[in-house]
Protein backbone atom coordinates (compact mmCIF):
# COMPACT_ATOMS: atom_id res chain seq x y z
CA UNK A 1 0.00 0.00 0.00
CA UNK A 2 2.80 2.37 0.92
CA UNK A 3 4.62 1.59 -2.32
CA UNK A 4 1.61 2.84 -4.26
CA UNK A 5 2.27 6.36 -3.01
CA UNK A 6 5.51 6.39 -4.96
CA UNK A 7 3.60 5.54 -8.12
CA UNK A 8 1.36 8.56 -7.65
CA UNK A 9 3.62 11.08 -9.47
CA UNK A 10 3.89 8.70 -12.41
CA UNK A 11 0.11 8.40 -12.43
CA UNK A 12 -0.32 12.17 -12.38
CA UNK A 13 2.21 12.47 -15.21
CA UNK A 14 0.33 9.91 -17.29
CA UNK A 15 -2.98 11.69 -16.80
CA UNK A 16 -1.43 15.04 -17.73
CA UNK A 17 0.31 13.42 -20.67
CA UNK A 18 -3.05 12.14 -21.87
CA UNK A 19 -4.49 15.64 -21.76
CA UNK A 20 -1.48 17.03 -23.61
CA UNK A 21 -1.68 14.42 -26.36
CA UNK A 22 -5.32 15.32 -26.96
CA UNK A 23 -4.91 19.07 -26.33
CA UNK A 24 -1.88 19.61 -28.52
CA UNK A 25 -3.60 17.82 -31.38
CA UNK A 26 -6.49 20.28 -31.34
CA UNK A 27 -6.51 23.31 -33.59
CA UNK A 28 -6.66 26.46 -31.44
CA UNK A 29 -8.10 28.36 -34.41
CA UNK A 30 -11.17 26.22 -34.48
CA UNK A 31 -13.59 27.95 -32.14
CA UNK A 32 -17.02 26.65 -31.19
CA UNK A 33 -19.79 27.87 -33.46
CA UNK A 34 -21.60 30.25 -31.12
CA UNK A 35 -24.32 30.86 -33.70
CA UNK A 36 -25.33 27.24 -34.14
CA UNK A 37 -29.08 27.00 -33.64
CA UNK A 38 -29.44 30.77 -33.55
CA UNK A 39 -30.82 33.09 -36.22
CA UNK A 40 -28.27 34.75 -38.47
CA UNK A 41 -27.21 38.06 -36.94
CA UNK A 42 -28.70 41.26 -38.32
CA UNK A 43 -26.55 42.80 -40.98
CA UNK A 44 -27.06 45.02 -43.98
CA UNK A 45 -24.08 45.14 -46.30
CA UNK A 46 -23.61 47.54 -49.18
CA UNK A 47 -23.05 46.13 -52.65
CA UNK A 48 -19.51 45.68 -53.86
CA UNK A 49 -18.32 48.30 -56.31
CA UNK A 50 -20.08 48.24 -59.66
CA UNK A 51 -23.22 46.47 -58.41
CA UNK A 52 -26.47 47.89 -57.15
CA UNK A 53 -27.70 45.13 -54.85
CA UNK A 54 -26.09 44.46 -51.48
CA UNK A 55 -26.72 41.60 -49.09
CA UNK A 56 -28.72 41.64 -45.86
CA UNK A 57 -29.83 39.06 -43.35
CA UNK A 58 -33.43 38.68 -44.56
CA UNK A 59 -32.23 37.71 -48.04
CA UNK A 60 -31.59 34.30 -46.49
CA UNK A 61 -35.15 33.55 -45.44
CA UNK A 62 -37.21 30.85 -47.16
CA UNK A 63 -34.43 28.63 -48.48
CA UNK A 64 -31.48 26.57 -47.37
CA UNK A 65 -28.35 28.52 -48.24
CA UNK A 66 -24.66 28.93 -47.61
CA UNK A 67 -23.05 32.17 -46.49
CA UNK A 68 -19.42 32.24 -47.52
CA UNK A 69 -16.90 34.74 -46.12
CA UNK A 70 -14.11 35.44 -48.57
CA UNK A 71 -11.62 38.09 -49.63
CA UNK A 72 -9.51 38.64 -52.70
CA UNK A 73 -6.47 38.76 -50.37
CA UNK A 74 -7.16 35.29 -49.04
CA UNK A 75 -5.15 32.49 -50.60
CA UNK A 76 -7.29 29.66 -49.25
CA UNK A 77 -10.34 31.35 -50.81
CA UNK A 78 -8.75 31.02 -54.21
CA UNK A 79 -8.27 27.35 -53.58
CA UNK A 80 -11.91 27.05 -52.57
CA UNK A 81 -13.35 29.24 -55.31
CA UNK A 82 -13.57 26.74 -58.20
CA UNK A 83 -15.61 24.44 -55.99
CA UNK A 84 -18.12 27.19 -55.21
CA UNK A 85 -18.37 27.93 -58.92
CA UNK A 86 -19.13 24.26 -59.49
CA UNK A 87 -21.92 24.38 -56.87
CA UNK A 88 -23.37 27.36 -58.69
CA UNK A 89 -23.15 25.71 -62.13
CA UNK A 90 -24.85 22.57 -60.86
CA UNK A 91 -27.47 24.66 -59.08
CA UNK A 92 -27.07 22.68 -55.85
CA UNK A 93 -27.61 25.42 -53.28
CA UNK A 94 -27.54 29.24 -53.38
CA UNK A 95 -24.28 30.64 -52.00
CA UNK A 96 -24.17 34.18 -50.64
CA UNK A 97 -20.88 36.01 -50.33
CA UNK A 98 -19.46 38.37 -47.74
CA UNK A 99 -16.52 40.15 -49.31
CA UNK A 100 -14.46 40.69 -46.19
CA UNK A 101 -11.89 43.40 -45.51
CA UNK A 102 -10.98 44.51 -48.99
CA UNK A 103 -8.50 47.35 -48.74
CA UNK A 104 -9.27 48.35 -52.28
CA UNK A 105 -12.93 48.53 -53.31
CA UNK A 106 -12.00 47.32 -56.81
CA UNK A 107 -10.23 44.20 -55.62
CA UNK A 108 -13.31 42.11 -54.83
CA UNK A 109 -15.18 42.75 -58.09
CA UNK A 110 -11.98 42.24 -60.11
CA UNK A 111 -11.40 38.94 -58.36
CA UNK A 112 -14.93 37.75 -59.16
CA UNK A 113 -14.57 38.81 -62.79
CA UNK A 114 -11.34 36.88 -63.07
CA UNK A 115 -12.29 33.65 -61.29
CA UNK A 116 -16.06 33.59 -61.80
CA UNK A 117 -18.89 34.67 -59.53
CA UNK A 118 -20.54 31.81 -57.64
CA UNK A 119 -22.62 34.09 -55.43
CA UNK A 120 -26.33 34.86 -55.54
CA UNK A 121 -25.64 38.15 -53.74
CA UNK A 122 -22.43 39.68 -52.47
CA UNK A 123 -22.10 42.20 -49.64
CA UNK A 124 -19.09 44.40 -49.03
CA UNK A 125 -17.74 44.19 -45.49
CA UNK A 126 -14.61 46.35 -45.26
CA UNK A 127 -14.97 46.99 -41.51
CA UNK A 128 -15.79 43.41 -40.45
CA UNK A 129 -19.30 44.40 -39.34
CA UNK A 130 -20.95 41.21 -40.56
CA UNK A 131 -17.80 39.14 -40.09
CA UNK A 132 -17.67 39.93 -36.37
CA UNK A 133 -21.41 39.41 -36.04
CA UNK A 134 -20.87 35.92 -37.48
CA UNK A 135 -17.88 35.31 -35.20
CA UNK A 136 -15.50 34.93 -38.13
CA UNK A 137 -11.81 34.64 -37.29
CA UNK A 138 -10.37 34.00 -40.73
CA UNK A 139 -11.35 33.42 -44.31
CA UNK A 140 -12.78 31.37 -45.80
CA UNK A 141 -15.58 30.41 -43.46
CA UNK A 142 -18.93 29.06 -44.56
CA UNK A 143 -22.22 28.99 -42.70
CA UNK A 144 -25.09 26.71 -43.52
CA UNK A 145 -28.40 28.51 -42.96
CA UNK A 146 -31.83 26.86 -42.95
CA UNK A 147 -35.17 28.13 -44.32
CA UNK A 148 -35.98 30.00 -41.12
CA UNK A 149 -32.67 31.81 -41.31
CA UNK A 150 -31.14 29.80 -38.47
CA UNK A 151 -27.43 28.97 -38.62
CA UNK A 152 -27.02 25.20 -38.61
CA UNK A 153 -23.35 24.60 -39.27
CA UNK A 154 -20.06 26.40 -39.63
CA UNK A 155 -17.16 25.22 -41.72
CA UNK A 156 -13.75 26.82 -41.17
CA UNK A 157 -11.39 26.66 -44.11
CA UNK A 158 -11.99 25.89 -47.78
CA UNK A 159 -15.02 23.84 -48.76
CA UNK A 160 -13.88 20.99 -50.97
CA UNK A 161 -15.40 17.83 -52.41
CA UNK A 162 -14.72 15.85 -49.23
CA UNK A 163 -16.37 18.39 -46.91
CA UNK A 164 -19.22 18.68 -49.35
CA UNK A 165 -19.84 14.94 -49.71
CA UNK A 166 -19.41 14.06 -46.05
CA UNK A 167 -20.93 17.01 -44.27
CA UNK A 168 -22.55 19.84 -46.17
CA UNK A 169 -24.60 18.03 -48.80
CA UNK A 170 -26.12 15.49 -46.35
CA UNK A 171 -26.97 18.37 -43.99
CA UNK A 172 -28.52 20.40 -46.80
CA UNK A 173 -30.73 17.48 -47.81
CA UNK A 174 -31.70 16.99 -44.19
CA UNK A 175 -32.64 20.67 -43.82
CA UNK A 176 -34.67 20.69 -47.04
CA UNK A 177 -37.05 18.02 -45.77
CA UNK B 1 29.75 64.05 -17.15
CA UNK B 2 26.66 65.25 -18.95
CA UNK B 3 26.86 62.15 -21.11
CA UNK B 4 26.92 59.93 -18.06
CA UNK B 5 23.97 61.78 -16.60
CA UNK B 6 22.05 61.47 -19.82
CA UNK B 7 22.82 57.77 -20.01
CA UNK B 8 21.63 57.32 -16.43
CA UNK B 9 18.51 59.30 -17.16
CA UNK B 10 17.77 57.16 -20.19
CA UNK B 11 18.34 54.00 -18.19
CA UNK B 12 15.74 55.17 -15.67
CA UNK B 13 13.23 56.14 -18.32
CA UNK B 14 10.01 54.20 -17.99
CA UNK B 15 9.37 52.14 -21.08
CA UNK B 16 5.64 51.97 -21.66
CA UNK B 17 4.27 48.98 -23.54
CA UNK B 18 3.28 50.02 -27.01
CA UNK B 19 -0.45 49.67 -27.57
CA UNK B 20 -1.81 49.16 -31.05
CA UNK B 21 -4.59 51.70 -30.65
CA UNK B 22 -4.26 54.31 -33.36
CA UNK B 23 -5.18 57.95 -32.80
CA UNK B 24 -8.05 57.84 -35.30
CA UNK B 25 -9.72 55.01 -33.40
CA UNK B 26 -9.75 56.81 -30.07
CA UNK B 27 -12.84 58.28 -28.52
CA UNK B 28 -12.84 61.97 -27.65
CA UNK B 29 -14.12 61.40 -24.15
CA UNK B 30 -11.11 60.23 -22.10
CA UNK B 31 -13.33 58.37 -19.61
CA UNK B 32 -15.01 56.37 -22.37
CA UNK B 33 -11.67 55.79 -24.08
CA UNK B 34 -10.24 54.43 -20.83
CA UNK B 35 -13.19 52.05 -20.51
CA UNK B 36 -12.58 50.88 -24.07
CA UNK B 37 -8.90 50.34 -23.29
CA UNK B 38 -9.69 48.33 -20.17
CA UNK B 39 -12.17 46.13 -22.02
CA UNK B 40 -9.83 45.66 -24.99
CA UNK B 41 -7.03 44.53 -22.70
CA UNK B 42 -9.16 41.56 -21.69
CA UNK B 43 -10.28 40.58 -25.19
CA UNK B 44 -8.23 38.06 -27.10
CA UNK B 45 -7.10 38.84 -30.58
CA UNK B 46 -8.38 35.93 -32.65
CA UNK B 47 -5.65 36.18 -35.24
CA UNK B 48 -2.60 36.27 -32.94
CA UNK B 49 -4.18 34.42 -30.11
CA UNK B 50 -1.88 35.26 -27.23
CA UNK B 51 -2.26 38.99 -27.62
CA UNK B 52 -5.13 41.17 -26.51
CA UNK B 53 -6.85 43.28 -29.12
CA UNK B 54 -5.36 46.27 -27.32
CA UNK B 55 -1.85 45.00 -28.16
CA UNK B 56 -2.41 43.45 -31.53
CA UNK B 57 -2.15 45.28 -34.80
CA UNK B 58 -4.00 42.61 -36.73
CA UNK B 59 -6.82 44.01 -38.83
CA UNK B 60 -9.50 41.97 -37.15
CA UNK B 61 -8.24 43.26 -33.78
CA UNK B 62 -8.56 46.79 -35.05
CA UNK B 63 -12.12 46.17 -36.20
CA UNK B 64 -12.95 44.67 -32.80
CA UNK B 65 -11.48 47.71 -31.04
CA UNK B 66 -13.60 49.97 -33.17
CA UNK B 67 -16.65 47.85 -32.42
CA UNK B 68 -15.99 48.05 -28.66
CA UNK B 69 -15.77 51.83 -28.94
CA UNK B 70 -18.91 52.05 -31.05
CA UNK B 71 -20.89 50.10 -28.52
CA UNK B 72 -19.53 52.11 -25.60
CA UNK B 73 -20.44 55.32 -27.42
CA UNK B 74 -23.91 53.92 -28.06
CA UNK B 75 -24.35 53.63 -24.29
CA UNK B 76 -23.64 49.94 -23.69
CA UNK B 77 -22.38 48.96 -20.24
CA UNK B 78 -19.07 47.13 -19.94
CA UNK B 79 -20.91 43.84 -19.40
CA UNK B 80 -23.09 44.37 -22.44
CA UNK B 81 -20.05 44.95 -24.64
CA UNK B 82 -18.28 41.86 -23.31
CA UNK B 83 -21.45 39.76 -23.60
CA UNK B 84 -21.81 40.76 -27.23
CA UNK B 85 -18.28 39.69 -28.12
CA UNK B 86 -18.61 36.46 -26.11
CA UNK B 87 -21.91 35.70 -27.86
CA UNK B 88 -19.99 35.79 -31.17
CA UNK B 89 -16.71 34.13 -30.28
CA UNK B 90 -17.31 32.23 -27.04
CA UNK B 91 -15.45 32.35 -23.73
CA UNK B 92 -12.19 31.78 -25.60
CA UNK B 93 -12.16 35.46 -26.50
CA UNK B 94 -11.82 36.40 -22.82
CA UNK B 95 -8.24 36.48 -21.59
CA UNK B 96 -9.59 36.10 -18.07
CA UNK B 97 -11.96 33.15 -18.36
CA UNK B 98 -15.08 33.11 -16.14
CA UNK B 99 -15.53 30.60 -13.34
CA UNK B 100 -18.07 28.00 -14.41
CA UNK B 101 -18.51 24.28 -14.78
CA UNK B 102 -16.33 23.93 -17.89
CA UNK B 103 -13.52 25.94 -16.34
CA UNK B 104 -13.66 24.17 -12.98
CA UNK B 105 -10.43 22.24 -13.63
CA UNK B 106 -8.72 25.43 -14.76
CA UNK B 107 -9.55 27.45 -11.66
CA UNK B 108 -9.81 24.58 -9.20
CA UNK B 109 -6.71 22.67 -10.34
CA UNK B 110 -4.10 24.87 -8.65
CA UNK B 111 -6.09 24.86 -5.38
CA UNK B 112 -6.34 21.06 -5.47
CA UNK B 113 -2.60 20.72 -6.09
CA UNK B 114 -1.82 23.20 -3.30
CA UNK B 115 -3.99 21.24 -0.88
CA UNK B 116 -2.33 17.99 -1.96
CA UNK B 117 1.06 19.59 -1.35
CA UNK B 118 0.09 20.82 2.11
CA UNK B 119 -1.32 17.40 2.94
CA UNK B 120 1.92 15.74 1.83
CA UNK B 121 3.97 18.16 3.88
CA UNK B 122 1.87 17.62 7.01
CA UNK B 123 2.17 13.86 6.53
CA UNK B 124 5.93 14.14 6.13
CA UNK B 125 6.46 16.15 9.33
CA UNK B 126 4.11 13.96 11.32
CA UNK B 127 5.97 10.85 10.31
CA UNK B 128 9.31 12.47 11.17
CA UNK B 129 8.03 13.53 14.57
CA UNK B 130 6.79 9.96 15.11
CA UNK B 131 10.17 8.38 14.28
CA UNK B 132 11.98 10.98 16.38
CA UNK B 133 9.70 10.05 19.32
CA UNK B 134 10.44 6.37 18.87
CA UNK B 135 14.19 7.04 19.21
CA UNK B 136 13.60 8.46 22.69
CA UNK B 137 12.53 5.15 24.15
CA UNK B 138 12.48 5.03 27.99
CA UNK B 139 15.83 4.15 29.57
CA UNK B 140 16.51 0.62 30.55
CA UNK B 141 17.27 -0.21 34.22
CA UNK B 142 21.02 -0.43 33.58
CA UNK B 143 21.06 2.91 31.86
CA UNK B 144 19.09 4.54 34.66
CA UNK B 145 21.55 3.25 37.29
CA UNK B 146 24.47 4.51 35.26
CA UNK B 147 22.88 7.89 34.86
CA UNK B 148 22.17 8.14 38.55
CA UNK B 149 25.79 7.29 39.35
CA UNK B 150 27.07 9.91 36.97
CA UNK B 151 24.73 12.52 38.40
CA UNK B 152 25.88 11.75 41.93
CA UNK B 153 29.56 11.97 40.98
CA UNK B 154 28.96 15.36 39.51
CA UNK B 155 27.20 16.63 42.59
CA UNK B 156 29.10 19.38 44.40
Amino acid sequence: MKRLVYLLPLLVLLVMGGYFVVGLGMDPRELPNMLEGKPVPDFDLKPIKGRDRGFRHDDLLGQVSIVNVFGSWCVACRVEHPFLVKIKQQGLVPVYGIDWREKDADAGPAWLRRFGDPYTLVGDDPQSKAAIAFGVTGAPESFLVDKQGVVRYKHVGPVDQEVWDNTLWPLIQELRK
Amino acid sequence: MTRLLLALLLACAVVLPAAAVEPDEMLHDPALEQRARDLSANLRCLVCQNQSIDDSNAELARDLRVLVRERISAGDSDDQVMDYVVSRYGDFVLLNPPFKLQTLALWGGPVVFLLLGILGLVQFYRRRAATAGAAQAPLSDDERKRLDRLMRDDAP
